[in-house]
């Protein structure tokens, strides 16, 4: 069963690879950039290291006594050493304060790039994330939870944002720092060096056995954290179901085994991370000790032993330096493993195939002699056309009627489970056409197939004469209009709200489709009438007000063919006759097909299809229906479960 | 704060104050550690050099097996001999400090991690059983959402800030204060460097942070702005679609996106400063000391081994500086989260047990006698007023009226997930403030409006009425509910697992199965508040009359929004903004009642004709 917990589990990525290249592809535009914070990134570096060595020969300067130490090498400064101590240490000060300043420099630099392409490039794959999410059929949005959606927006951006704007950068100084310190060693003494990459091998390994144990744990954790989460989720939103049945003590004791069993886990789980900081911290000491131990032993054996002090001496500077880049390595591992599976989740929504419309015919505004000529017009006039290319070239004008066949279409939303089996039905113009029958009969499947939120076989459902998988979705769409049965108010005006229905429409057009509606009534009593500022899916309405609303959305598009999905069942009767009215006013001209719950709604239709498990069973004008004292009879009259 | 924190280690005090001891302990082996090695470095400089001893050291002679302190100034000269006893001296020194640190370290680490989610796991804990005494009231008040996310993520926040105080906070200012003793002990003449120093840096962090959140709120109300654009957009993306608007529902997007990102580059901006000015005064300290120092050693007053030394201390001193800072903001990020934790566990439930604990509800009989009610328990803002209604055990009752008219509110009254404002409510002869709560909610059942199952089977679904209902009892309760069959139609049956909030089956198939679920209680009285809107009219006949079968003498109420559904009913109530207009029955009404008219033609507009009459 798909559920939310479904990306729970294991937080390593399976193709981290292929990830992170795709990731780092976004940073292409900002190639030139990049490169100037890789040669900031190496001067930082370079700067560090630099300042460090000095160091050595500085305080050997200061203590030597004859020229037998090698000091910077620098036959000017050296002789400075011996001459004059005061001048020697001001320049070589002087030259430290340089190096950092300039270090400094170079920080602040590759920080205020890395802020405006991090920034850039975020903004970037959020735009190209929900761009193409507005292009993906509605069966992904049915197959997957909003809030599991939403965490790609949140959550996994979030993480890519981290990546991009500290994770490369540290990265790359800290490997950088790690190469150079080492060359550094190497060139000063190749044998202390040597017992340096040793115990950082033991190290590391130490490290990894930890590692491994503590990312296990965290799997387990994670998994915890979902059960609690999901449990804990649940029962508040039911709690007022939880005060009817007395369920309270139970819910608290079932809540407390799965706290329990987070607990436990939790603990172990952080307690191989929290391990990790006093290991790393303490490296460098076991690191000070194994130099100065076997570095003593050399100096005592050596003819020179005042130069081993300062080699000695340099090498304790460099292992703080090169333990911290591997502690920030160690912090960052984990965040690169995260930021990568992000990736992951936000790139596999980019890849799922969006909506196919391979459909060419097109929606014009049209232009329509007596004789019946269609030619196309630039401007709105209120009729239109559908534009048919062919393959010679030359291009037909149908004027669009609201003509709607289904010749006999099955369907399912999963292949081995069919919802529709054989529907054929027509809808001449003008026509109101009704679907009536219980919850789960299929009624709103058949609304779904004409705007094509779901797609059938070729030729199967024709508009006009034309197969509807030849019309482009945006066209076919635009020539219906909907009344869902939820309605959804956007954040914005009242106005704004009406205008959704046809951007261009004039404040006059919205309000008098708004009149159209039924709705000015109401929106004039609102605070602030047509201005009122609607939040939250219109939460300050009511919701016969809301689907009101939505009647003058629909109102303003003024759409050809409307398809209303009624949805009054909580809503009083009195709204509802309010509602209908609104929407028997909008109906006029228009061929509509009505989903029915109650089936006053539906009388005056001229057809009514009566639909069970997917079939239509009973079709036919209400009095023929009637006549027929079957099932529609049986629900009409509300008795078949007395007689 | 702190102490508000600390109050819910309980149970965890031993592992929270271990914690301390062995941070503190690993602390004090960090600062002695640069010591050590400066009394190795030293020593190697004056057998370079050929300098005879001044300083005061203790040593183990490895020739002699003995300890040898000698005092300042001795001027012992350093012989190979001395050299090395002093480097393996204070090489195991070091060796067995920084072992003893990390064994520390590693076991503070891990009693924390102990310690932080028995915390967590306590005020977790608190918070659901609190929500769980919470009346209706006092969840409306939170909203569900928003105790979800108290007990989620603010949780996790107050874990973070606790385990942070118990391994961090003082490990921070105890490194700032050992590592300043150490300075001073070490060299008194270099270390008054740090007095200017650390209240420098603590300075110039303090003014940046100051200036840097405003601009970071700022920047996440642009963002949770463009959060709930995607949020709305996939809540709506069915009309999105049908008014082929994706082009304008991107362009909407990316104006959010690019104010973010604007927003971003000004608060991060300013940010990036943070590293080079920190750095700035790190580094000009280092270079004082290098100053001061350098020149005392061309003096030859100190070794070079003792500059170093100070130059470790000064990283220290400076390092922690920088994590009280870190630690202040976080604490003041988490203190959100505790005091949003907080309101809920200082939330008295505002309704509580009656005095008679034992009293039982007698029968099925309601009175409301001059209640009025209101949500905000305002006199002047009533939804219910003046409502007297009498109800005899057994009969079933009718409501009827428009949205907002006070309906739902009337029925909540009887199990007392409301209270009344003025008047009183009565069942079975006595006062509902008299009984416990539980006997009174084991009596009345109540279907709400808002239905939730929960996940799980359907058999544990409907065992929340009675968790030792037997196999029969479930099914006479579902067949009365008309549950039956269609329970049955699934592969798996009574086994069929529902997912979370029973998305695997249809909305007239989950009412039904509440109206089982409620119907295993056994109640007296049994409250369906519009519990079939989403069922069809014959099987909401149905179920009425399964309902009558089950048992006759349950005393049934029904707000319904159909006349169908109500003119069976002994009584129907028509309720008119939180009025009663009339009470009577389908034929009284239909004769003397304008709204109860006005409904009933409003419904059967076509009935007329071909429908009961």
């Amino acid at each position: 069963m798909p559920g939310p917990n479904k990306n729970m589990g294991t937080p390593r990525p399976t193709n981290l690879k292929h990830n992170v290249g795709r990731l780092i592809g976004y940073l292409k535009p900002y190639r030139g950039r990049m490169v100037v914070v890789f040669v900031c990134i190496l001067l930082q570096c370079a700067c560090n290291i630099l300042a460090t060595s000095m160091l050595t020969p500085l305080l050997n300067g200061l203590s030597a006594k004859d020229a037998t130490v090698t000091l910077t090498g620098i036959a000017a400064l050296d002789n400075l050493a011996l001459t004059d101590k005061t001048a020697y240490l001001f320049t070589m000060v002087g030259m430290i304060a340089g190096i950092y300043l300039l270090s400094l420099s170079a920080n602040y630099i590759l920080n205020r790039i890395m802020v405006g392409v991090s920034t850039g490039t975020i903004k970037r794959l959020r735009t190209d994330l929900f761009e193409h999410m507005q292009r993906l059929p509605i069966k992904v949005f049915d197959n997957t939870t909003h809030g599991e959606l939403m965490t790609r927006y949140t959550n996994d951006v979030d993480m890519m944002n981290e990546f991009i704007a500290r994770c490369i950068p540290q990265m790359v100084n800290s490997l950088v720092t790690i190469l150079g310190v080492f060359t550094a060693m190497f060139i000063l003494n190749w044998a202390l060096a040597l017992i340096m990459v040793g115990m950082l091998a033991i190290m590391l390994v130490i490290v990894k056995v930890i590692g491994g144990k503590s990312k296990n744990n965290f799997v387990a954790q994670q998994n915890a954290v979902g059960k609690l989460n999901g449990y804990l989720e649940e029962l508040t939103e039911g709690q007022k179901v939880v005060k009817a049945f007395n369920h309270e003590e139970i819910a608290v004791a079932e809540f407390d085994e799965i706290n329990k069993h987070w607990q436990l886990v939790s603990g172990k789980a952080n307690s191989y991370a929290n391990m990790m900081g006093p290991i790393l911290n303490n490296l460098s000491h076991f690191f000070y000790a194994g130099i100065s131990i076997v570095g003593a032993i050399m100096a005592v054996n050596a003819e020179n032993p005042l130069s081993y002090v300062g080699i000695i001496a340099a090498f304790l500077l460099y292992i703080r330096n090169v333990t911290m880049p591997i502690q920030q390595i160690s912090q960052q591992i984990n965040l690169l493993f995260m930021a990568v599976a992000g990736a992951e989740r936000v790139f596999s929504l980019m890849d799922t195939p969006v909506e196919v419309d391979d459909g060419y015919v097109t929606l014009v505004n049209a232009v329509i002699d007596e004789k019946g000529n269609v030619t196309e017009s630039a401007t709105r006039t209120g009729r239109w056309a559908w534009k048919h290319p062919h393959h010679d070239g030359t291009v037909t004008y149908t004027e669009l009627k609201g003509d709607v066949r289904f010749e006999d279409v099955t369907f399912g939303y999963e292949p081995d489970k069919t919802v529709l089996h054989d529907i054929t039905l027509y809808a001449k113009p003008g026509q109101k056409i009704a679907f009536v029958g219980s919850t789960g009969a299929g009624k709103t499947t058949i609304t779904n197939l004409i705007n094509r939120f779901y797609d059938v076989p070729d030729g199967k459902i024709r508009y006009d004469g034309i197969n509807i998988n030849k019309i482009k979705k945006a066209d076919l769409r635009r020539s219906l209009g909907m009344v869902l049965q939820d309605t959804h108010l956007f954040t914005g005006t009242v106005m704004d709200n009406i205008r959704y229905g046809r951007l261009d429409a004039t404040d006059e057009e919205c309000i008098a489709a708004a009149k159209t509606a039924n709705a000015h009534q109401f929106i004039m009593h609102l605070p602030e009438g047509y201005q009122t500022m609607l939040t939250r899916d219109g939460e300050n309405l009511s919701q016969g007000q809301r689907q009101l609303l939505s009647i003058a959305r629909a109102a303003v598009a003024d759409p050809p063919v409307l398809i209303l999905d009624e949805a009054t069942s909580s809503i009083d009767t009195r709204t509802e006759w309010l509602i209908e009215k609104g929407m028997d006013a909008l109906m006029e001209g228009r061929t509509t097909f009505v989903i029915a719950h109650r089936l006053s709604t539906v009388r005056n239709s001229n057809a009514i299809m009566v639909l069970e498990h997917g079939r239509i069973i009973e079709r036919g004008d209400h009095d023929d229906l009637i006549a027929q004292k079957g099932k529609y009879y049986q629900l009409y009259t509300g008795m078949f479960e007395l007689s | 704060m702190i102490r508000k924190l600390l109050r819910h280690a309980k149970g965890y005090e031993g592992k929270s104050i271990a914690t301390l001891c062995l941070v503190l302990f690993e602390t004090a082996l960090e600062v002695v550690l640069p010591m050590f090695m400066s009394y190795i470095l030293n020593t190697m400089q004056l057998f370079a050099n050929g300098t005879p001893l001044k300083e005061a050291l203790i040593y183990l002679d490895l020739q002699t097996g003995q300890i040898v302190s000698l005092a300042e100034n001795s001027l012992t000269p350093v012989t190979q001999q001395l050299l090395l006893s002093v480097v393996v001296t204070y090489g195991v020194l070091m060796i067995i400090s920084a072992a003893l640190s990390l064994s520390a370290g590693a076991l503070a680490g891990r009693l924390c991690a102990q310690a932080g989610a028995g915390f967590s796991r306590n005020v977790r804990y608190a918070l659901f059983k609190k929500i769980q005494s919470f009346s209706f009231s006092n969840v409306d008040k939170f909203s569900t959402a928003s105790l979800v996310t108290r007990s989620t993520t603010d949780v996790n926040n107050a874990q973070q800030s606790f385990m942070m105080i118990i391994r961090t906070v003082i490990r921070a200012p105890a490194m700032l204060i050992f590592s300043c003793i150490m300075a001073f002990i070490r060299h008194p003449d270099m270390a008054w460097v740090f007095l200017v120093a650390v209240p420098l840096l603590g300075l110039v962090m303090g003014i940046l942070a100051a200036k840097v959140h405003p601009l970071f709120l700022s920047m996440l109300k642009k963002y949770d702005k463009m959060n709930a654009d995607v949020q709305e957009n996939l809540v709506g993306i069915r009309v999105v679609k049908s008014f082929v608007r994706e082009d304008y529902e991107e362009e909407k997007y990316r104006r959010s996106t690019e104010e973010v990102r604007k927003s971003q580059l000004k608060a991060e901006r300013l940010l990036i400063l943070m590293n080079p000015l920190v750095n700035c005064i790190v580094y000009g300290t280092i270079v004082t000391l290098l100053i001061i120092g350098g020149a005392e050693i061309a003096d030859g007053r100190i070794e070079s081994g003792t500059l170093t030394a100070m130059m470790s201390y000064c990283t220290q001193i400076l390092v922690s500086v920088m994590m009280i800072c870190f630690i202040a903001v976080q604490l003041v990020m988490s203190r959100a989260s505790i005091d949003r934790i907080y309101e809920v566990l200082e939330t008295e439930p505002d309704i509580r047990d009656g005095e008679q604990k034992d009293l039982q509800v007698k029968d099925g009989s309601i009175k409301f006698d001059h209640v009025n009610f209101s949500y905000s328990n305002n006199a002047e803002n009533l939804t219910l007023t003046d409502i007297n209604l009498d109800i005899a055990s057994g009969e079933t009752v009718g409501i009827i009226g428009g949205t907002g008219d006070g309906k739902s509110s009337l029925a909540q009254l009887i199990p007392r997930f409301y209270d009344v404002l003025d008047g009183s409510v009565t069942v079975g002869g006595v006062d509902v403030r008299e009984y416990s709560l539980f006997n009174l909610r084991e009596s009345v059942a109540m279907v709400l409006q808002k239905n939730v199952l929960f996940s799980g089977t359907i058999r544990e679904n409907l065992l929340w009425g009675n968790k030792d209902a037997t196999q029969q009892e479930i099914e006479a309760a579902a067949k009365a509910a008309c549950a039956h069959d269609f329970i049955m139609s699934f592969p798996d049956k009574y086994e069929t697992d529902l997912g979370q909030g029973g998305v695997n089956v249809s909305g007239g198939q989950k009412q039904r199965l509440c109206i089982a679920r409620a119907l295993l209680k056994k109640p007296k009285i049994m409250i369906l508040d519009d519990s079939t809107s989403a069922v069809d009219t014959a099987t909401d006949a149905q179920i009425r009359y399964g309902l009558k079968q089950l048992d006759k003498d349950m005393t049934t109420i029904i707000i319904a929004q159909r006349i169908s559904s109500v003119e069976h009913c002994d009584k129907i109530v028509v309720l008119n903004d939180g009025k009663i207009d009339a009470v009577g029955t389908h034929e009284q009404l239909l004769k003397t009642n304008q709204i109860y008219q006005e409904v009933y033609h409003s419904q059967q507009k076509g009935t007329a004709e071909g429908g009961e009459n």
